[in-house]
Formats: structure tokens, sequence, C-alpha cells
């Protein structure tokens, strides 16, 4: 492929680095993209081989999801782009969806002669980038090429994000903006790809141009030596000042380190997701029931309130709330971690960002949770009004919640609540989102919020389908989502809630968006962006009333609800999510620490199957148990105005409680698998 | 040239399939594939497709007659059939598959046999039509197989 290139022809503009998209487009790319498809029928698989050569691109083919995990495990960074049709004899389409997302993180589209609103809504939950209704034509395809680049425009945010803590309207307004922007102007990204984006993103960027920092390539070379320090160091031990001078790479500087780091805690979370899946999830959020949760609830519950106030969180909210589940670096840093934390951060009396720990965390979240101050103050009054800002209260809210000790418990309480039935579903996805950025180390925290609150959000103008069985898709999807947020764990620097280290931010932030949970009803799978909680979700997934599988957390989001804006982010959380989703799993299993991120994913393992309620409640429950908050803190902050009694909170709380003991040593559970 | 009226004659032939309504416009994107490089595009592919197909239709019969009916199982196995079928711009069989699948959801039995044997009709009076229709192209010269839509 050519993409990268220089175009020559890509008018790289004068704006510094931006390219004017259209040039670029125009040039090569995406000429050249390998595409993978997999379909067991013959004569699809033939004309859709067929059309993807006609429009330049490479093309593999296989009739097998086995055959193509294989192709792909083999070459791992030999494709860009996955098809996959939905109905395969010996892998659900989904089920492969959810593999690529986990170890491969490419976008995937999939296919199916269905076209059946659930059967789509499913593949949103489960984070696939587009969903093609066959029989295909080829004008579908000719245009696959921009979820690569939106994708790694997003990676490529989250690590600017990440890295850069600056404002976080400005975050915010990226993440809204654009995921792309910020890749746009960064320079090498790892694929020319992102220059397509160059032209929102350009302008954007240049708005955010104070924000951009030079970006770091994190090149395959960079990344080998960085996993080689991480994994001397010990992944509990791995701080990014320590792993910055193992690698002792002239030019990197330890924000660069500490970005990446909470991306690739989020990677092996969401790896240890998936196989714990089954193993305890019970995300970290049970914890924050007791004390942590307190701060975290803040932070939590300030994605909770703010979707739940917000109730329909303006497509702006959740917009934040995917740029901050998506990573961005609004949402990224809170969401994940407060759910990571559980143990400690939810005590926002200490800032510690359990999240993640890592002390860069702690610094991006402290910079990050800046963001939120100012938004937070939406939120606390539950109104998720606020939220209404979309995307960035969520985003603030993750941040919020990050800092734990600067928000209130309310917060927490918001997120919790805004699991809770909420406008249904809404906002719980969206919640959840916010809420990993901040701690990652409270992993059953506050995703859950972000997630709701990402439902909220959702919610809130979101048709709420979204939310909903995008959350059943999420759940499976988000099993992904259990994204390394647990990394906080390792650390309980104090992630002031910004600091969550969400890498898995993506996903989360695509729960805000997503209306995903909105859904409630349909399927709070994990997809509700509770990436944050996919650990404590699952664990939580004790709950019987409703599996949240928060698996999928922020998988789904299927962020149609609301503005473009957001649905781009939910776009991209989508795929994020999916593949944060996937490990997230929450289903109540112990991984509810690495939860924290995943928590946001929690929302999303909550299946549940009809009501939003009992996503709320899972979600509650989640973010709860996640959160080791006081449940009652979270419940009672927000049942006035979040989440009207639809859930029993009293299911929830004991729910939660009980996960509580699961995700009470939560700590262990992010172990990252890395 | 002798190929007009050949040329001529599969044209028209062409026009009846879309105006009877056996074939839809994914047949066309089908014809777009085709070019220098797979100048028998549209052959191969609807040949793949009555191999494939057929053993989905042997499926389906072997199902119907089983007991208990699984209409679940039908159902499947039609919506691979369907997406196929589709994917040539098999219109009416198409339209019949949907049909099934209506049945099959309200658990007809007799809809579904009623339907399956007209399904199977169409199925095979498209294939004679086709079969007859390149056979043509190809004494009327590659040319004609490209033939566009007006």
């Amino acid at each position: 492929m050519n993409f990268s290139c220089g175009r020559g022809a890509m008018s790289i503009t004068s704006s510094s680095a931006a390219w004017k998209p259209a040039d670029a487009v125009a040039d090569q790319f995406p000429a050249g993209l390998r595409v993978l498809v997999v379909d067991d029928d013959p004569t699809c698989l033939m004309i859709l081989e067929k059309m993807l050569r006609t429009c330049l691109y490479e093309v593999t083919k296989c009739n097998r999801a086995e055959t193509a995990l294989s192709i792909l495990r083999e070459n791992k960074n030999g494709f860009d782009v996955v098809i996959s049709d939905v109905h395969m004899p010996d892998m659900d389409g989904f089920k492969l969806l959810e593999h690529i997302g986990l170890e491969m993180d490419l976008p995937v589209i999939m296919m199916s002669a269905d076209d059946g609103k659930h059967v789509v809504m499913k593949g949103v939950t489960h984070g696939a980038c587009d969903y093609l209704i066959k029989p295909v034509r080829i004008e579908a395809l000719k245009n696959i090429w921009q979820h690569v680049v939106r994708k790694r425009k997003n990676e490529w945010k989250e690590f600017e994000q990440s890295g850069s803590v600056e404002e976080g309207d400005r975050q915010l307004k990226q993440s809204e903006d654009a995921d792309y922007s910020s890749s746009a102007n960064e320079g090498n990204w790892r694929g020319s790809k992102k220059r397509k984006d160059d032209e929102e993103e350009t302008d954007e960027r240049d708005d955010t141009s104070t924000l951009k920092k030079p970006r770091v390539v994190w090149s395959v070379e960079l990344h080998q030596q960085f996993v080689a320090a991480v994994n001397q160091l010990g992944i509990d031990k791995a701080v990014p000042k320590k792993i910055l001078e193992m690698m002792n790479v002239p030019g990197l500087t330890r924000e660069n380190v500490a970005s990446h780091l909470q991306k690739y805690r989020l990677y092996l979370r969401r790896l240890s997701g998936v196989s714990q899946h089954q193993s305890n999830l019970n995300p970290p959020f049970i914890s924050p029931q007791g004390a942590t949760f307190g701060p975290l609830s803040s932070l939590n519950g300030l994605d909770l309130q703010a979707l739940a106030a917000t109730g329909q969180l303006p497509t702006q909210s959740l917009a934040r709330l995917q740029a901050a589940g998506l990573g961005r670096p609004t949402a990224k840093s809170s969401i994940p971690m407060t759910l990571v934390d559980q143990r400690n951060t939810f005590s926002f009396e200490n800032p510690k960002l359990r999240f993640g720990g890592q002390q860069q965390q702690h610094m991006n979240n402290k910079q990050q949770i800046n963001l939120l101050h100012g938004i937070p103050t939406n939120m606390e009054p539950k109104q998720l009004d606020n939220l209404q800002h979309s995307g960035q209260s969520i985003g603030n809210m993750n941040m919020q919640v990050a800092s734990h000790g600067a928000q209130n418990n309310q917060n927490n309480s918001l997120l919790m609540q805004m699991g809770q039935p909420q406008s249904r579903g809404q906002v719980l996805g969206d919640t959840t989102v916010s809420q990993s950025p901040g701690h990652p180390s409270s992993m059953g925290q506050p995703i859950l919020s972000n997630g709701m609150a990402a439902n909220f959000a959702s919610r809130n103008g979101i048709p709420e389908n979204i939310g909903g069985p995008s959350y059943n898709t999420v759940s499976q999807a988000s099993s992904t989502l259990n994204l390394p947020l647990n990394f906080p764990m390792n650390h309980a620097s104090e992630l002031p809630g910004n600091s969550f280290p969400l890498e898995s931010t993506p996903g989360i932030s695509s729960f805000s968006s997503k209306g995903v949970f909105q859904d409630v009803s349909s399927e709070i799978k994990g997809s509700v962006g509770f990436m944050l909680g996919y650990d404590i979700f699952n664990d939580l997934n004790q709950h019987k009333t409703q599996s949240w599988e928060l698996q999928n957390v922020g998988m789904t989001f299927d962020a149609p609800q609301h503005s473009s804006s957001l649905q781009d982010d939910l776009h991209i959380m989508q795929s994020v999510s999916v593949q944060q989703g996937s490990t997230v799993q929450m289903n109540g299993h112990n991984r509810s620490a690495a939860i924290a991120s995943k928590a946001m994913f929690s929302a999303g393992d909550i299946k549940e199957h009809g009501n939003a309620q009992n996503v709320n409640q899972h979600l509650n429950n989640l973010v709860d148990n996640a959160r080791r908050v006081k449940s009652e803190r979270i419940y009672d902050t927000s049942p006035a105005n979040l989440f009207p009694d639809h859930f029993g909170q009293e299911d929830l709380m004991s729910a939660l409680l009980k996960q509580q003991d699961g995700i009470g040593p939560t700590e262990n559970e992010f172990d990252f698998d890395g | 040239m002798e190929r007009n009226p050949l040329r001529r004659q599969l044209q028209m032939m062409r026009k009846s399939f879309f105006d009877q309504g056996y074939l839809d416009d994914q047949f066309v994107q089908l014809e777009e594939l085709q070019d220098e490089a797979n100048p028998n595009f549209v052959e191969e592919v609807v040949t793949l497709y009555y191999r494939d197909s057929s053993r989905l239709i042997l499926s389906i019969e072997q199902a119907l007659e089983r007991k208990p009916f699984d209409f679940n199982k039908l159902d499947a196995y039609m919506h691979q059939f369907k997406g196929s079928s589709s994917s040539i711009g098999a219109k009416k069989v198409k339209a019949e598959s949907t049909l099934f699948r209506e049945y099959c959801k309200s658990g007809n039995k007799e809809g579904c046999m009623r339907c399956f044997q007209q399904l199977k009709k169409e199925y095979a009076t498209l294939r004679k039509k086709l079969e007859a229709y390149f056979q043509l192209a190809r004494q009327a010269g590659p040319m004609e197989t490209a033939c566009r839509p007006k």
C-alpha cells in the first residue's frame, strides 16, 4: 500500500503536517489497502474479492474464521482491515470480531444478508466498525479505507492524548472533532492512512495545536524495547520513569512512555480479560463499594450523574465520552483509571491513582482532572444536562472521576446512577466510558460510570437502541475492553480522576457516545462501555438480573445517536471497544480490577436483555463493585435524579456487594497477561 | 457483422431477464466487474453459485423431510442460500427465499414446503436461462458479455 506516502500529490498543504485529506485521498491511498475477507459462501467470496481488487486493494480471502485468525496471527501487521460475514459455520462472525479486536486491533467490517436491526446492533456493540448488508455493492467497499484511517487516528490520538494533558477542553474538542485530528498533525503515524483525516483534522489540529505535542511514533522496535523494559520491571512495577530509563531512547519523554503504557495496559487487560473472562472478573467495581468508591464515585458519579442528568447526553457529551473512552485525552484518562483503582482509587480522598498507577497516569490524570474539573460541576448537579456537553462531560466525568479527590462521591453516584436505568441505557454507556479514564486502578470502578455516562449521554439523544443491542454485543466484545485498563491498578498513584489511563478509553468513549447503554434493555452487555468495569462487571455478573457482560463494554457504542461527532467517536470507540470489550468480559469476573477501565465496559456486560433498568442496575452494580464505593453513595446520589427506582437498587446493591467481595482482590486481577 | 445479430439477440435476452424480474441490479454489478483480466467473470460466478447452492438445496430438501421439522435449521440454510442468490442478482429466487424464511419464522410447514417447490422451479428456470445466455455470449464474442445495461 502506499498510503503513506507521500503522496506527492498530497497537498501537504500549508498546515504543518496536515495534508489536505482530499489530496491525500486522491493520492494513492487507499490503493493497496490490505484486506482480509472471510466468508463461507464461495460465491460471495469470489465477488467480494473481485470487487476489492477493482478498488485496488490487496485482497486475501478465506472461507473459515479459524483460518482467518491464524492468517492474522501469523501476519500481525499484514492487514489493514478485515471484512467478515456474520454467519459462518465454524465460528460466529461476532466472535471472530472480538478476537480480532483483542488480538490485532484491526478494524473489522461485518457483512450479512441479514439486515435486522438487532444483528446490526450486535455488530456495533461488538465493535465492528461497519456493517454491510448483502448483496454488497462495490460502492460500499470503496470507502472501507476510512475505517482504517479512523482507527489509526484514534490510536494516535490516544497516545497523544495521554501524553498531553492539555486542557481538557481541548481534548474534548478534539475528541469530538476528530479522531483524526490528532493524528493528522502528528506526523508519523503508523500509516500514512492517517493522512486521510487530514481534512478535518488539520483544521482541528490547528486549533489544538497547543495540545499537540511532537508525536512519538511507536515503531515496532520501539515498542519492543518498551515491552522488554516493562517485562523486566514487572508489569506491576513498570512505571513510566523507570521504563524510560531502561529504554534509554533519546527524545522519548516520560509522558510518551506513560501514555503508551496506558495503552499497553489496556491491551493487556483486554487480553487477560478475555482469558479471565471466566474467571473472576469481578471487576474492581465491587470494591468501590467501599471506601474507594468515594472518590471514584465522584468521578464516576460525575459521569453518571452527568449522564443521568442529561439523560440525554447530548451528543456532545457522548462525544466527550467517546473521546474519553477513546482515549482522547479527556476521556481517556479518567475512565480507565477509575475503575482500575477501585481499591484505592475509589476513595477519592486519596487520589492515588489506583488506576493505573503510574505516576504518569497520575500526572496525566491530574491534568486531565483539571479538565474535568470544569466539567464535573455540571455533572454534579446531576443534571445530565451537563452531559450534554456531550462527550465532554463524559470526558470530564472521567476526569473527574479520576481526580479522585476532586470530585465528590456524587460523581460516583452519578455514575452509578447512570448505570441505573436512567433512561435506559443511554447514559450507561456513556458513563462508563468516562470513568475509566481516570482511574485505571479502579478497575471495577467507575468504569461503569463511564459506560454509564456514556449511556446517559447516549441516552440523551441517542437512540436507545444503540445502546441496547449493542450492549450485548458489546459484552461480547467488551471482553476486549478489558483492556489493560487495569493497569492502573498497580499504581495507586493518585490519579486524580484524570489519570484514567484508560487505554481502553477508546472503548470507553465509545460507550458514552453510544447510546448503547441506552438500550439497556437490550443488553447492556458490556457494551456499555464499561470498559472499566469489565472485570468488575464480570464479577458482578453474578447479578442474576442481568448478565452484564461487560465484555462488550464499550464496544458497542453505537453512537448513532448522537451527533456525528459522537458517532465518529463511537465508531472508533466501537472499534476500540471492541477490542477492549472482548477482553473485558466483564462478566463479573474479577477482572474488575482491570475493570477499571473495563468498568466502562462492564456496563456493556450487563447483558441486559431487555431492560435498561437492568443495565443500569448492572452498571451500578458494576460500578459499585468496581468501586467498592459505598454503594449507598452511589445510589443515593443518583436516585433522585438519575435513576429512578427502576432498578432494584437493593438488588443492585446486593449484587454489588457480592461482587465486591469478589472484586476485592482486584489487584490481583490486573495481572496483565500482557 | 455477423456478431451484430447475435449481439442484439444477446442484449434482448439480457433485457428480458431484467424486465421479467429474473435478475436485478446486482447482476449488473457483476457485469461491471468483468474486465480484461476476467473476461468471463459473470459466467464463472454464476457457475460457482449453482454449484455451491445445489448443495444447500439438497440440505434443505433433506431437512424438509426430517421429523421433527427443524425450522431454525431450515431458516439458517435459507439465510445462506438467500445470501448467495442475492449476490448474483437472482431476484425471483431471492424473493422465494425470503418467503420461505417467513414461513419458517411463523412455523408454517406447509408454507415452507410449497414455497420451496416454487423456489426450486425459479432456481432451475434461471439456471437454464443463464446457461443459454452465456452460451450465446460466447458465440457472440467476449464483447457481448460485457454489455452494460443501457
